[in-house]
């Protein structure tokens, strides 16, 4: 391996160094730059010197690996990468603000701006696990934002790719990960469930909202452990004002047994957006851990059994937890298209166990009186549509905390279907097509914008009417009583 | 430069027909058959033909054991493939099988090592099917990614600085770094006789400029092969398994 000595101004590459901004255990940071290339940039560097980690050198190489196979805007954009035989370095964007740490000395943080960093935080991971990566080391340190406001994930070097050779995993016996916020099964050597980030997450915002790591910084693997059967103090013992919902959703990423967390990331994404609908269990209500003779239980029936049985679904990550909306136009009530509709969902749900539906509706609003939800009457009639919702939803009987209502305001419902899509992450819209009607003629059709636009998959639902067989210009819309745009 | 690696074609000319079209159009450059380019499939002739033309066009060609069975009656094969070594026998003409007993055993090129079953190449022909059997193979050598077949079954194996041989179980598509300062050994999954339960023919590109090995499937007209094989009066077996993958 060669000694380059790297200082400021020497040149590699093409790239020159201008400071060191980091100097860690396993890789010191350079801020670069190179003509030609739109900076400003960070050149890693591993550290290689004699007494360094063994895992140093592996962990850049899985960072090495996966960052390049990462796209848009919660990953830095990855740029060259070194060759070994000379000077193993990454060079990626440099992000001008700092990482989460910094708000280490304001902690705690209110409940309310900890549930908005939460939600950002989840929807980055979860765009993460669409790209087959479990990070496996989230914590303040990992996390910056974007001047958009996104939430960018950095460090890879302990990260799972799903379709590359684990190097991490498979050479060290130890886990390896940051003690304060690995999760359970993680600690047991399992790298593959995407769920061990949302552990991490819950931990961090357990930290944030009470300022108490809620297992400490334990140094030793016994230490590490200890998580598997001994439950954190409820966050509102040390917090007071956290609210019972937030309680609920980082009780909730603390599960020991992954199966227990939201199925995916963008499920918990989703909760911590809509307070007013999470589903509010016994975890809410906790004020204090459980008893000594309940852990003690844990401790000795096999406590890492349920883990080490438990597996990620198969097909991808959270496949089979979409997140499913269905926009229903109460306005022109057509029962026949709501039973279709119901019907459609409760198809989709049967194949879909951990799926959760969002029912929309959109009430139309002049574009003059923008005010009118302040008025009473507009107050009354999104109240209305709400009551019509869940009235609808009712034969569905899907369990509280997997349904949940949403009334929404514009003058133009399409564009307001799709903006709810774009910043919910929804999988799959369900809506149906307007009966031929002057308003269609008149209005366009919601469906077709909504099908055109849409991030996701949309289906349109239509019913088949009574008599209605021989509509000859419908047919080139497609037939039976739905069509998927994929 | 994009290497196309191909092994155990066995005959099968539907699938390496396959595999060449779908690397021709995945740009690339150049083949390298890793062994067994006959035995058990019904077009033993076709098949040495057109690897005949790409030796003659600058691709490289390894000995396997089926292949050295033509003219060596000493190798021994189990008992289907000794049925349908003697059919193969029968349809090869002089150049086709003098082609195959002077194929080389291993050829090595900028750090690549292409054997067909394992290191050093000789007399047996073991199975590398599991990180013990490949660690000693990548061991027994210096190269820093050899290429093998003859498992039937794809497989990836890389060395770690403490000697610890670690497996990866490759998927259709991925592009997989061959980081340069490791060592890897690649088991390529068969093109004309696959065994892991997916029918598909199996192959792989190696793109030499960016390092990575992509580990590829094929669904090929498996049907055509099987009747094929069932007409030349071969053990039935033979034509069934292609149809199963196993």
């Amino acid at each position: 391996m060669g000694a380059l000595r790297l200082a400021p101004g020497a040149v590699l590459d093409g790239f020159t160094l201008k400071a060191l901004v980091h100097a860690g255990g396993m890789a010191r940071l350079w801020e670069v730059e190179r003509a030609g290339t739109p900076g400003p940039l960070l050149m890693k560097v591993p550290a290689l010197v004699e007494g360094a980690d063994p895992a140093a050198l592996v962990s850049f190489e899985m960072e090495q690996m996966i960052l390049p196979r990462l796209v848009g805007p919660h990953v830095p954009r990855f740029v060259a990468c070194g060759d070994f035989s000379v000077q193993p370095y990454l060079v990626m964007e440099r992000l001008p603000g700092p990482s989460l740490l910094a708000r280490l000395p304001e902690l705690p943080l209110p409940p309310l701006e900890v549930a908005a960093l939460g939600a950002r935080i989840a929807e980055a991971l979860d765009d993460l696990h669409r790209q087959r990566v479990v990070h496996l080391d989230v914590k303040p340190s990992n996390v910056l934002f974007r001047p958009t406001g996104e939430a960018l994930m950095v460090d890879y070097g302990l990260s799972r790719h799903e379709e590359l050779p684990d190097l991490m995993g498979e050479q060290f016996r130890l886990p390896y990960g940051t003690a304060p916020y690995m999760a359970p099964e993680q600690v047991l050597g399992e790298r593959r469930d995407p769920r061990s980030d949302q552990f991490a997450l819950g931990v961090l915002l357990y930290f944030f909202v009470t300022g108490v790591r809620p297992f400490g910084d334990p140094q030793r693997l016994s230490g590490l452990k200890r998580r598997l059967w001994r439950d954190p103090e409820p966050p509102r013992r040390l917090r007071p004002d956290c609210p019972p919902w937030l309680q609920e959703i980082i009780l909730r990423c603390l599960e020991v047994r992954p199966a227990w967390r939201y199925p995916t990331a963008a499920q918990l994404a989703f909760e911590l957006r809509h307070p007013d609908q999470v589903r509010l269990t016994q975890r809410s209500e906790r004020m204090r851990r459980d008893p000594w003779t309940t852990v003690l239980r844990r401790r000795f029936a096999e406590a890492e059994a349920p883990l080490a049985r438990s597996r990620p679904a198969a097909g991808g990550i959270g496949s089979d937890a979409p997140i499913v909306a269905v926009a229903l136009d109460l306005a022109e009530a057509d029962p026949l298209l709501g039973d279709a509709l119901r019907d459609h969902v409760a198809r989709l749900l049967g194949t879909l166990p951990g799926a959760r539906v969002a029912c929309l509706n959109v009430l139309k609003q002049s574009r003059l009186t923008l005010d009118t939800s302040l008025d009473e009457a507009g107050r009354s009639k999104a109240l209305q549509r709400l009551v019509e919702l869940q009235h609808w939803a009712g034969p569905l009987r899907l369990e509280e905390g997997r349904v949940s209502f949403h009334v929404l305001e514009s003058p133009q419902p399409g564009a307001e279907i799709l903006r709810y899509a774009r910043a919910n992450h929804v999988d799959h819209l369900v809506l149906g097509a307007r009966a031929k009607s002057l308003r269609r003629t008149l209005l366009g059709s919601v469906s077709a914008e909504v099908a055109a636009q849409a991030p996701c998959t949309v289906t349109v639902v239509r019913p088949r009417r009574p008599g209605a067989g021989g509509e000859r210009q419908d047919a080139e819309e497609g037939t039976g009583d739905g069509w998927t745009v994929g | 430069m994009r290497l196309a690696l191909l092994a155990d074609i066995h005959g099968n000319r539907e699938a390496f027909e396959a595999c060449l079209r779908d690397a021709r159009a995945r740009g690339c450059d150049r083949t390298v058959i890793l062994g067994d380019c006959v035995g058990y499939g019904a077009d033993p002739a076709w098949v040495v033909d057109q690897v005949m033309d790409l030796v003659a066009a600058g691709s490289v060609a390894i000995l396997g054991n089926h292949d050295r069975a033509v003219g060596d009656a000493r190798e021994d094969l189990g008992a289907d493939a000794e049925t349908a070594m003697a059919w193969t026998r029968g349809q090869l003409g002089v150049e086709a099988r003098r082609f195959l007993a002077n194929l080389p055993l291993q050829v090595e090129e900028d750090g690549r090592l292409y054997v067909h079953a394992s290191v050093p190449p000789g007399r047996r022909w073991p199975y590398l099917d599991g990180p013990e059997t490949a660690g000693r193979a990548l061991r027994a050598c210096v190269a820093q990614a050899v290429f093998c077949g003859h498992v039937h079954i794809p497989a990836l194996y890389s060395l770690t600085a403490a000697g610890q041989t670690i497996a990866f179980n490759p998927v259709h598509g991925a592009r997989i770094p061959l980081l340069r300062h490791r060592r890897w050994l690649a088991v390529l999954g068969s093109v004309g006789q696959p065994r892991d339960g997916q029918p598909a023919a199996g192959y792989a590109l190696h793109d030499l400029g960016l390092g990575e090995l992509t580990f590829l499937r094929v669904p090929y007209d498996v049907g055509a092969a099987a009747a094929k094989i069932r007409a030349a009066g071969l053990p039935r077996s033979l034509a069934d398994r292609l149809e199963r993958g196993r």
